[in-house]
Protein backbone atom coordinates (compact mmCIF):
# COMPACT_ATOMS: atom_id res chain seq x y z
CA UNK A 1 0.00 0.00 0.00
CA UNK A 2 2.87 2.67 1.48
CA UNK A 3 5.05 1.50 -1.79
CA UNK A 4 2.59 2.71 -4.53
CA UNK A 5 1.76 5.85 -2.75
CA UNK A 6 2.15 9.14 -5.26
CA UNK A 7 1.39 12.78 -4.70
CA UNK A 8 -1.72 12.32 -6.34
CA UNK A 9 -2.73 8.79 -4.61
CA UNK A 10 -5.25 10.03 -2.24
CA UNK A 11 -6.94 12.72 -4.99
CA UNK A 12 -8.90 9.67 -6.40
CA UNK A 13 -11.82 8.80 -5.07
CA UNK A 14 -11.64 5.31 -4.19
CA UNK A 15 -8.28 6.09 -2.35
CA UNK A 16 -9.66 8.71 -0.68
CA UNK A 17 -13.28 7.18 0.29
CA UNK A 18 -10.99 4.68 2.04
CA UNK A 19 -8.43 6.46 3.61
CA UNK A 20 -10.97 9.14 5.29
CA UNK A 21 -13.26 6.08 6.29
CA UNK A 22 -9.82 5.04 8.16
CA UNK A 23 -9.42 8.70 10.11
CA UNK A 24 -12.96 9.33 10.52
CA UNK A 25 -12.92 7.53 14.07
CA UNK A 26 -9.94 8.93 15.35
CA UNK A 27 -10.97 12.61 14.35
CA UNK A 28 -14.02 12.09 16.07
CA UNK A 29 -12.20 10.68 19.12
CA UNK A 30 -9.31 13.84 19.10
CA UNK A 31 -12.47 16.13 19.14
CA UNK A 32 -14.19 14.90 22.20
CA UNK A 33 -10.79 14.39 24.07
CA UNK A 34 -10.17 18.50 23.29
CA UNK A 35 -13.15 19.53 23.35
CA UNK A 36 -13.60 18.12 27.66
CA UNK A 37 -10.28 19.42 27.64
CA UNK A 38 -10.96 23.00 26.59
CA UNK A 39 -14.19 23.22 28.79
CA UNK A 40 -12.64 22.02 31.22
CA UNK A 41 -10.12 24.78 31.53
CA UNK A 42 -12.61 27.38 30.39
CA UNK A 43 -15.07 26.57 32.54
CA UNK A 44 -13.12 25.19 35.79
CA UNK A 45 -9.33 26.99 35.60
CA UNK A 46 -9.92 29.80 33.41
CA UNK A 47 -11.11 32.50 36.47
CA UNK A 48 -13.90 35.10 36.36
CA UNK A 49 -12.67 38.56 34.32
CA UNK A 50 -12.13 41.32 36.15
CA UNK A 51 -14.47 43.74 34.22
CA UNK A 52 -16.52 41.20 31.88
CA UNK A 53 -17.53 38.53 34.39
CA UNK A 54 -18.22 35.02 33.66
CA UNK A 55 -19.96 36.75 29.75
CA UNK A 56 -16.52 36.55 28.65
CA UNK A 57 -16.22 32.66 28.65
CA UNK A 58 -18.01 32.64 25.64
CA UNK A 59 -14.91 33.85 23.83
CA UNK A 60 -13.97 30.12 24.55
CA UNK A 61 -17.02 29.38 21.33
CA UNK A 62 -16.78 32.35 19.77
CA UNK A 63 -13.27 33.21 18.56
CA UNK A 64 -13.15 29.16 17.13
CA UNK A 65 -16.34 29.33 15.48
CA UNK A 66 -15.14 32.67 14.03
CA UNK A 67 -11.74 31.09 13.10
CA UNK A 68 -13.03 28.13 11.68
CA UNK A 69 -15.49 30.35 9.29
CA UNK A 70 -12.81 32.19 7.79
CA UNK A 71 -10.62 29.19 7.78
CA UNK A 72 -13.07 26.83 5.97
CA UNK A 73 -13.81 29.41 3.41
CA UNK A 74 -10.31 29.95 2.44
CA UNK A 75 -10.28 26.33 2.11
CA UNK A 76 -13.70 26.59 0.37
CA UNK A 77 -12.05 28.62 -2.62
CA UNK A 78 -8.90 26.61 -2.55
CA UNK A 79 -10.75 23.38 -3.04
CA UNK A 80 -13.13 24.91 -5.75
CA UNK A 81 -10.71 26.68 -7.58
CA UNK A 82 -8.11 23.28 -7.62
CA UNK A 83 -11.47 21.68 -8.88
CA UNK A 84 -11.98 23.99 -11.68
CA UNK A 85 -8.37 25.08 -12.98
CA UNK A 86 -7.47 21.01 -13.18
CA UNK A 87 -10.85 19.67 -13.56
CA UNK A 88 -9.76 17.61 -10.20
CA UNK A 89 -13.23 15.51 -9.56
CA UNK A 90 -12.51 14.95 -5.76
CA UNK A 91 -11.40 18.90 -5.09
CA UNK A 92 -14.84 19.99 -6.46
CA UNK A 93 -16.24 17.38 -4.34
CA UNK A 94 -14.38 18.36 -0.72
CA UNK A 95 -15.56 22.37 -1.84
CA UNK A 96 -18.97 21.37 -1.69
CA UNK A 97 -18.87 19.18 2.00
CA UNK A 98 -17.07 22.37 3.27
CA UNK A 99 -20.10 25.03 2.87
CA UNK A 100 -22.55 23.52 5.08
CA UNK A 101 -19.73 22.96 8.33
CA UNK A 102 -18.51 26.80 7.39
CA UNK A 103 -22.02 28.12 7.23
CA UNK A 104 -22.79 26.24 10.61
CA UNK A 105 -19.40 28.37 12.30
CA UNK A 106 -20.42 31.70 10.75
CA UNK A 107 -23.65 31.41 12.09
CA UNK A 108 -22.14 30.08 15.53
CA UNK A 109 -20.05 32.77 15.32
CA UNK A 110 -22.70 35.27 14.89
CA UNK A 111 -25.03 33.99 17.65
CA UNK A 112 -22.28 33.67 20.55
CA UNK A 113 -21.21 37.55 18.98
CA UNK A 114 -24.83 38.75 19.89
CA UNK A 115 -25.12 36.65 23.35
CA UNK A 116 -21.74 38.45 24.04
CA UNK A 117 -22.34 41.78 22.57
CA UNK A 118 -25.94 42.25 24.23
CA UNK A 119 -24.39 41.95 28.07
CA UNK A 120 -20.96 43.77 27.90
CA UNK A 121 -22.25 46.18 24.46
CA UNK A 122 -25.61 46.57 25.75
CA UNK A 123 -27.21 45.71 21.91
CA UNK A 124 -27.23 41.87 20.26
CA UNK A 125 -26.31 43.82 16.93
CA UNK A 126 -24.59 46.62 15.38
CA UNK A 127 -23.92 47.52 11.72
CA UNK A 128 -20.30 48.08 12.16
CA UNK A 129 -17.86 46.25 9.44
CA UNK A 130 -16.96 43.19 11.57
CA UNK A 131 -20.28 41.79 12.12
CA UNK A 132 -21.56 43.18 8.71
CA UNK A 133 -18.87 41.68 6.46
CA UNK A 134 -19.32 38.37 8.82
CA UNK A 135 -23.36 38.43 8.08
CA UNK A 136 -21.97 38.89 4.39
CA UNK A 137 -19.63 35.17 4.95
CA UNK A 138 -22.78 33.33 5.57
CA UNK A 139 -24.89 34.77 2.93
CA UNK A 140 -22.10 33.58 0.84
CA UNK A 141 -21.98 30.33 2.44
CA UNK A 142 -25.55 29.73 1.64
CA UNK A 143 -25.39 31.32 -1.77
CA UNK A 144 -22.53 29.05 -3.04
CA UNK A 145 -24.87 26.41 -1.57
CA UNK A 146 -28.13 27.47 -3.46
CA UNK A 147 -25.64 28.07 -6.10
CA UNK A 148 -24.20 24.23 -7.07
CA UNK A 149 -27.58 22.99 -6.06
CA UNK A 150 -29.99 24.59 -8.67
CA UNK A 151 -27.16 23.69 -11.63
CA UNK A 152 -28.85 20.04 -12.37
CA UNK A 153 -24.98 19.64 -14.73
CA UNK A 154 -22.55 18.71 -12.24
CA UNK A 155 -19.38 20.11 -13.38
CA UNK A 156 -21.13 23.30 -14.60
CA UNK A 157 -22.90 23.51 -10.94
CA UNK A 158 -19.14 23.09 -9.67
CA UNK A 159 -17.72 25.51 -12.26
CA UNK A 160 -20.20 28.01 -10.84
CA UNK A 161 -19.65 27.70 -7.37
CA UNK A 162 -16.10 27.87 -7.81
CA UNK A 163 -16.23 31.54 -9.83
CA UNK A 164 -18.59 32.88 -6.80
CA UNK A 165 -16.45 30.86 -4.23
CA UNK A 166 -13.25 32.49 -5.40
CA UNK A 167 -14.81 36.14 -5.81
CA UNK A 168 -16.13 35.73 -2.19
CA UNK A 169 -12.98 35.08 -0.90
CA UNK A 170 -12.04 38.68 -0.26
CA UNK A 171 -14.42 38.94 1.72
CA UNK A 172 -12.38 37.30 4.63
CA UNK A 173 -9.71 39.81 4.61
CA UNK A 174 -12.19 42.28 4.89
CA UNK A 175 -13.72 40.45 7.69
CA UNK A 176 -9.98 40.03 9.65
CA UNK A 177 -8.75 43.52 9.08
CA UNK A 178 -11.88 45.04 10.26
CA UNK A 179 -10.90 45.85 13.45
CA UNK A 180 -7.72 47.85 12.66
CA UNK A 181 -9.26 49.31 9.14
CA UNK A 182 -12.93 50.63 11.06
CA UNK A 183 -13.76 52.60 14.08
CA UNK A 184 -16.31 49.53 15.88
CA UNK A 185 -17.28 47.88 19.19
CA UNK A 186 -15.86 45.07 18.45
CA UNK A 187 -11.95 44.66 20.12
CA UNK A 188 -9.28 43.69 18.24
CA UNK A 189 -7.43 40.52 17.85
CA UNK A 190 -6.97 38.16 20.81
CA UNK A 191 -3.74 36.90 19.40
CA UNK A 192 -1.10 38.11 16.86
CA UNK A 193 1.96 37.30 15.78
CA UNK A 194 3.58 40.45 16.59
CA UNK A 195 2.36 41.15 20.03
CA UNK A 196 2.30 39.32 23.22
CA UNK A 197 -1.20 37.55 23.88
CA UNK A 198 -3.66 39.92 25.84
CA UNK A 199 -5.22 37.35 28.17
CA UNK A 200 -3.54 34.96 31.13
CA UNK A 201 -2.75 32.03 30.22
CA UNK A 202 -5.21 29.22 31.24
CA UNK A 203 -7.80 31.33 28.90
CA UNK A 204 -5.35 31.54 26.27
CA UNK A 205 -4.88 27.55 26.76
CA UNK A 206 -8.57 26.65 26.68
CA UNK A 207 -9.12 28.96 23.42
CA UNK A 208 -6.45 26.96 21.61
CA UNK A 209 -7.68 23.21 23.11
CA UNK A 210 -11.40 24.41 22.28
CA UNK A 211 -9.86 25.69 18.25
CA UNK A 212 -8.08 22.14 17.71
CA UNK A 213 -11.32 20.53 18.66
CA UNK A 214 -13.09 22.54 15.99
CA UNK A 215 -10.27 21.85 13.74
CA UNK A 216 -10.80 17.93 14.23
CA UNK A 217 -14.70 18.38 14.21
CA UNK A 218 -14.22 19.87 10.97
CA UNK A 219 -11.88 17.36 9.41
CA UNK A 220 -14.81 14.54 10.81
CA UNK A 221 -17.46 16.38 9.26
CA UNK A 222 -16.20 17.53 5.95
CA UNK A 223 -14.69 13.75 5.42
CA UNK A 224 -18.06 12.23 6.16
CA UNK A 225 -19.47 15.01 3.89
CA UNK A 226 -17.01 14.24 1.12
CA UNK A 227 -17.56 9.98 1.56
CA UNK A 228 -21.41 10.87 1.01
CA UNK A 229 -20.90 13.16 -2.13
CA UNK A 230 -18.39 10.71 -3.33
CA UNK A 231 -21.19 7.58 -2.85
CA UNK A 232 -23.42 9.57 -4.21
CA UNK A 233 -21.84 10.97 -7.45
CA UNK A 234 -19.82 7.52 -8.23
CA UNK A 235 -23.41 5.82 -7.73
CA UNK A 236 -22.57 3.02 -11.09
CA UNK A 237 -18.92 2.30 -9.75
CA UNK A 238 -18.27 -1.33 -9.13
CA UNK A 239 -15.62 -0.29 -6.36
CA UNK A 240 -18.08 0.71 -4.07
CA UNK A 241 -20.18 -1.69 -4.08
CA UNK A 242 -17.33 -4.40 -3.30
CA UNK A 243 -16.13 -1.92 -0.39
CA UNK A 244 -17.45 -3.46 2.97
CA UNK A 245 -20.31 -1.62 4.45
CA UNK A 246 -19.81 1.46 5.99
CA UNK B 1 -11.51 26.56 41.81
CA UNK B 2 -13.82 29.11 40.58
CA UNK B 3 -17.46 27.70 41.89
CA UNK B 4 -18.33 27.13 45.21
CA UNK B 5 -21.63 25.46 44.44
CA UNK B 6 -23.63 24.02 41.14
CA UNK B 7 -25.36 26.56 41.05
CA UNK B 8 -23.17 29.22 41.25
CA UNK B 9 -21.94 27.37 38.11
CA UNK B 10 -25.23 27.45 36.34
CA UNK B 11 -25.26 30.82 37.10
CA UNK B 12 -21.95 31.92 35.43
CA UNK B 13 -22.26 35.10 37.74
CA UNK B 14 -25.79 36.00 36.35
CA UNK B 15 -24.59 35.75 32.82
CA UNK B 16 -25.95 32.07 32.73
CA UNK B 17 -28.69 33.27 29.54
CA UNK B 18 -25.86 34.04 27.49
CA UNK B 19 -23.02 31.77 28.09
CA UNK B 20 -25.17 28.77 28.07
CA UNK B 21 -27.36 30.06 25.26
CA UNK B 22 -23.75 30.36 23.03
CA UNK B 23 -22.90 26.93 24.33
CA UNK B 24 -26.31 24.87 24.11
CA UNK B 25 -27.10 26.16 20.91
CA UNK B 26 -23.69 25.92 19.21
CA UNK B 27 -23.62 22.47 20.59
CA UNK B 28 -26.80 21.45 19.13
CA UNK B 29 -25.76 23.05 15.56
CA UNK B 30 -22.51 21.38 15.80
CA UNK B 31 -24.42 17.71 16.24
CA UNK B 32 -27.09 18.79 13.74
CA UNK B 33 -24.08 19.47 10.85
CA UNK B 34 -22.72 15.95 11.98
CA UNK B 35 -25.86 13.89 11.90
CA UNK B 36 -26.65 15.36 8.74
CA UNK B 37 -23.63 14.41 7.21
CA UNK B 38 -23.64 10.87 8.71
CA UNK B 39 -27.08 10.30 7.28
CA UNK B 40 -26.76 11.36 3.82
CA UNK B 41 -23.39 8.90 4.04
CA UNK B 42 -25.82 6.03 5.13
CA UNK B 43 -28.68 6.95 2.40
CA UNK B 44 -25.88 7.35 -0.25
CA UNK B 45 -24.47 3.93 0.73
CA UNK B 46 -27.98 2.30 0.81
CA UNK B 47 -28.92 3.42 -2.31
CA UNK B 48 -26.26 1.28 -3.96
CA UNK B 49 -26.90 -1.77 -1.89
CA UNK B 50 -30.41 -2.10 -3.46
CA UNK B 51 -30.73 -4.40 -6.23
CA UNK B 52 -32.13 -3.02 -9.49
CA UNK B 53 -31.99 0.55 -8.40
CA UNK B 54 -29.19 1.67 -10.43
CA UNK B 55 -29.80 -0.03 -13.22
Amino acid sequence: MLADTRFFTFASPPRFYALAGRLIPWLWAATALLAIAGLYVGFFQAPTDATQGDAYRIIFIHVPAAWMSMLLYMVMAFWAAIGWAFNARLAAMVARAIAPTGAMFTFAALWSGALWGKPTWGTWWVWDARLTSELILLFLYLGYMALVNAIDDTRRADQAGALLAVIGSVNVPIIYFSVKWWNTLHQGATISATTAPKMVATMLTAMLLMTLACWAYAFAVVFTRTRAVIAERERDAKWLNELVPS
Amino acid sequence: MTWGSASEFFAMGGYGFYVWGSFGLIALCMAADALTAIKRHRDARAAHSEPGENS
